[in-house]
């Protein structure tokens, strides 16, 4: 008997090292993209399938063609957007000319391409994949979480793959819980590789592979048994069986006894359409289950499970007065008309000066209009201001001023984008959703991506050139390539050179940039070649609404100027009332007013300025009257004399405007007893103060935004039909007064001011635990 | 840590490949040789070195039996099952490894020195049933000819305490 080795008998053979020019993928993904691209500018290619002639541009593959046709192929591993894998080979043609039956999800068409979809032949084949398929998967579809909506159950269905020729028994693994969102069934798993491909070329997170091989193969984790990773669900959201399920929803309910209803996610300022799943008023999942809206079928883990926290039992049901020192329950009936008497008393003692309003971030356009017509016609004071997560006021009269047409670019628009530049913030934490979409430019569209922060952020992956700046540098470093300071790094020179090179790029910009600074990265960016398109970031899910509906206290809705006579004019017609000639304080100026004592009554809407202004929270006792409305007890609500229990965004109707200045509707998915929306409480307030508005619901507030708001001018069957549309403001407001009145709260994946506070499941994850601006 | 040696053969082996990650598997193999298994330690720094994901150099060590993420005895005995093997008796050849050593698929020996697994094939069906122990083939396999095989193994042990 020989000697055992215990070596590996490999030699390294003497090879010449390797060449330096060959091809290295660009940004890392795990399987670099492959994927043939359509070229729609290019003469479109003729082929028949089916018999049916079909003109599609050349590089489009045989499975969208068919699409195109009205032809469904069935497949799995495929999935629009995502690199080739021709895995599961359900989506196997017949093709004349070629020898064997080809996967249509893999093969490109070409001129005179004759293709059969639903010959014997190949309705055989697919029997036999299904049968495959079906080896070790169990039937337990009665029970699946996924039965009903299973494309796999589908399948079977239409091609009857019910027998099976196996005698052997099926193999069985347990069910694994990768995190309190995400469980992994491994029989059900059909190895699409869907959940593997979108982590990481979607999500840029990477965190599963395919373990062992074979008849074992199984999808696994980055740790070992857990996740960790952005928990956004996509792998559940896009996974075709029951193999992964939602931690929120799993054997809850079946899918056909919910009602869906399409809506806006109330978080972060992108605007993601959600479909909200109700069954007896309560929510119970959230995935944008038809793909409508610019994100398609992505939303991040607030959008899909950060909901939660309307159905908390410490939501504020019930108003509550204080009486003798206490809060306590109380009704609409006594509420509303106390509030009513205390403002009015203020108000005829220390005259409307003496009042303030602080608007909210996620309240709807109908609201904050109606609460800006409220505070200076009602009470009559423009000391009227809301927390700025971004200068759009800013970057509105500058682009007026250098008469700047189509300058805003849309989310859809940053797809699709050759280049871009962001300038400040955390796109990953704080706008998941355009992160998702510069991801998409730089993949599928070889966008070149620059960056100019101070701090390190995960989208360096795909940048071309990172510039990092010290602290608060990001504003100097604009004015130095504008040529308004002398000091231009090496870095900041080359960024100048390469952006000099491209052919329109979308800026966007964080509330690093405001004021003065916004002008001058404006006027910058506008010298750059081709167009130059721009966004500013705003934290919630209606900034942008709150500053174009004139929350602020120098302008009115539309950006005209208070001081601007022929502005007032406009808005006081449709008003019917004056607009008072006294300026109004800003939202530091009011939290003074209040420290001072000048501020008496403070009404605030659906806002924590306790804990957002680090305003101590004894100021608050200065006050003669403080109203707040809001979900849940705050800091600030605590210190109420009476707090009115608000509805949030899934009970109540109306439009947001996202970070792009797109408009989208709000619809009304249920009902929480006892809460009032902001509009109902406004109509209420301003009816029992000797103003009976006419307006009986939001889209009668709708139609005046559209008639009398300068930019809002929009097409209404548009946004009826689910499409997101932009305004294109323009106005002359006044300057910044103060830099610190912009600021953003930095959110992370899993915060969103007051409510991720009261949402199981952004607190059950354990990534949510990870500092501030980790990347996963 | 891992020894000075063997990162200098890491990066003569990443050299030798225009992507870096095509020297994955010849990186893990060595590791292994010299930490006895592929610990946590090795896949953290094979991905940096080849530039991929840790998940992605655990997905190749999962894929290939040769590979192993646990320690395992210093005899490792793996058996064909595949189909030429299957035929020629595989089944009951590791049926009796199973009895033999007291173990079961993919199980050491308390002692240490045995390690049992069914793999895949071996890429020996002329010799079938086969089997591979360490880096070593055995080829036209009967429960005799393991018996001999294991005893004379066992022998070679100083201090074997079975």
């Amino acid at each position: 008997m020989k000697e055992q080795t215990h070596k590996s008998p490999f030699v390294i053979l003497d090879m010449p090292p390797k060449q330096e020019n060959l091809h290295v993928p660009g940004p890392y993904t795990r399987s670099p993209s492959l994927s043939p691209r359509a070229n729609p500018a290019a003469e479109p290619v003729t082929l028949t399938i089916n018999g049916k002639e079909v003109k599609v541009p050349p590089g489009t593959l045989v499975i969208e063609a068919a699409k195109q046709a009205g032809i469904e192929i069935p497949s799995y591993c495929y999935y629009p957007g995502l690199t080739l894998q021709g895995a599961c080979r359900m989506c196997l043609v017949a093709i004349e000319k070629m020898p064997k039956l080809q996967t249509a999800c893999t093969t490109v068409v070409a001129s005179g391409m004759v293709v059969h979809t639903e010959t014997e032949e190949v309705k055989n084949a697919r029997k036999a994949m299904l049968e495959f398929l079906l080896t070790n998967h169990p039937l337990d579809c009665p029970v699946c979480d996924k039965g009903g909506e299973c494309e796999l159950q589908d399948a079977v269905f239409r091609y009857g793959a019910a027998e099976t020729r196996f005698m052997e028994s099926k193999l069985h693994h347990e069910e694994k819980q990768f995190s309190n969102l995400v469980y992994y069934d491994w029989p059900r798993c059909i190895l699409c590789y869907r959940c593997v491909r979108v982590c990481d070329e979607g999500l840029d997170v990477n965190a599963y592979g395919i373990g062992f091989r074979g008849a074992h193969s199984e999808i696994i984790p980055n740790q070992g048994e857990k996740l960790e990773c952005e928990e956004c669900g996509m792998c559940i959201d896009i996974c075709p069986v029951g193999a992964l399920t939602s931690g929120t929803y799993r054997y809850k309910t079946r899918p056909w006894e919910l009602t869906y209803t399409g809506t806006i996610c109330n978080h972060c300022g992108d605007g993601c359409k959600t479909t909200l799943a109700i069954r007896n008023n309560v929510i119970i999942r959230a995935n944008n289950r038809d793909h409508s809206g610019s994100n398609g079928e992505f939303l991040c883990v607030k959008g899909r499970f950060g909901w939660d926290f309307v159905n908390h039992d410490q939501r504020l049901t019930a108003p509550l007065i204080r009486k003798n020192g206490r809060q306590e329950t109380s009704t609409w009936e006594e509420a509303l008309p106390m509030v009513v008497e205390r403002l009015t008393a203020v108000i005829k003692e220390h005259g409307p000066s003496s009042v303030a309003v602080i608007g909210s971030n996620r309240t709807t356009n109908e609201e904050n209009y109606l609460l800006g017509r409220f505070a200076r016609t009602v009470l009559g004071t423009n000391n009227l201001d809301h927390h700025r997560t971004a200068d759009f006021s800013s970057l509105v009269g500058a682009l007026t001023a250098a008469d700047a047409d189509g300058r805003y670019a849309t989310i859809e628009d940053i797809a699709v984008a050759s280049s871009i530049l962001v300038v400040g913030n955390d796109p990953t934490h704080q706008h998941p959703f355009i992160a998702y979409q510069i991801r998409q430019a730089v993949r599928s569209h070889d966008a070149h991506l620059y960056l100019l922060n101070s701090q390190e952020i995960k989208l360096q992956r795909q940048a071309k050139q990172v510039v990092t700046v010290a602290a608060g540098g990001e504003a100097e470093s604009i004015r130095a390539l504008a040529g308004k300071s002398s000091t231009v790094s090496d870095d900041l020179g080359t960024l100048q050179e390469n952006l000099r090179k491209e052919s329109g790029t979308i800026i966007i910009f964080g509330d690093e940039i405001r004021g003065s600074d916004v002008t001058t990265l404006v006027q910058w960016g506008l010298t750059l070649p081709g167009q130059t398109r721009f966004v500013a970031l705003g934290d919630y899910a209606n900034s942008r609404g709150a500053a174009d509906m004139g929350l602020l206290p120098d302008v009115l809705p539309g950006y005209g100027s208070l001081a601007d006579s022929t502005a007032c004019a406009q808005i006081e017609s449709a008003w019917g009332a004056k607009i008072p000639a006294v300026s109004g304080r800003n939202i530091r100026s009011i939290l003074q007013g209040v420290e001072s004592g000048e501020i008496k009554a403070l009404l605030v809407f659906g806002s924590n300025p306790v804990k957002t202004f680090s305003l101590p929270k004894e100021h608050l006792g200065k006050l003669a009257f403080l109203m707040v409305a809001e979900l849940f007890p705050t800091e600030t609500s605590e210190a109420a004399d009476v707090v009115l229990p608000a509805t949030s965004f899934a009970e109540k109707s109306g439009t947001v405007t996202n970070t792009c200045g797109q408009v989208q509707v709000l619809k009304k998915t249920m009902r929480k007893a006892g809460t009032r929306s902001d509009l109902e409480i406004l109509l209420a307030l301003a009816r029992l103060m000797g103003h009976p508005w006419s307006y009986r619901t939001a889209d009668d507030v709708l139609r005046e935004i559209i008639a009398h708001v300068p930019g809002y001018a929009i097409a209404l069957p548009n946004l009826l039909v689910g499409r997101a549309v932009q305004t294109q403001p323009a106005g002359t407001p006044p300057a910044l007064a103060s830099t610190d009145l912009v600021f953003s709260s930095k959110d992370s994946l899993f915060t969103s001011g007051t409510v991720s506070r009261y949402s199981w499941a952004l607190n059950s994850v354990d990534e949510a635990k990870k500092p501030h601006g980790h990347i996963f | 840590m891992l020894s000075d040696s063997l990162l200098k053969k890491f990066d003569q082996l990443i050299a030798r490949y225009p992507l870096k990650r095509s020297a994955m598997v010849p990186l893990l193999l060595y590791a292994q040789d010299e930490v006895g298994h592929v610990s946590e330690e090795v896949i953290a720094e094979v991905a940096r070195r080849v530039e991929v994901r840790p998940i992605e150099v655990v997905e190749v060590i999962g894929y290939y039996s040769m590979l192993h993420r646990h320690p395992v005895g210093k005899y490792n005995v793996q058996v064909c099952t595949n189909i030429s093997c299957m035929l020629r008796g595989a089944d009951e050849v590791f049926e009796h490894c199973c009895k033999k050593l007291g173990i079961k698929n993919k199980q050491t020996t308390p002692d240490g020195l045995f390690s049992l697994e069914e793999v895949e094939c071996l890429g020996a069906c002329c010799g079938a049933p086969a089997m591979q122990i360490n880096y070593d083939f055995y080829e036209n396999l009967t429960p005799e000819k393991f018996d001999a095989l294991i005893e004379e193994l066992k022998k070679k042990e100083p201090r074997s305490k079975m």
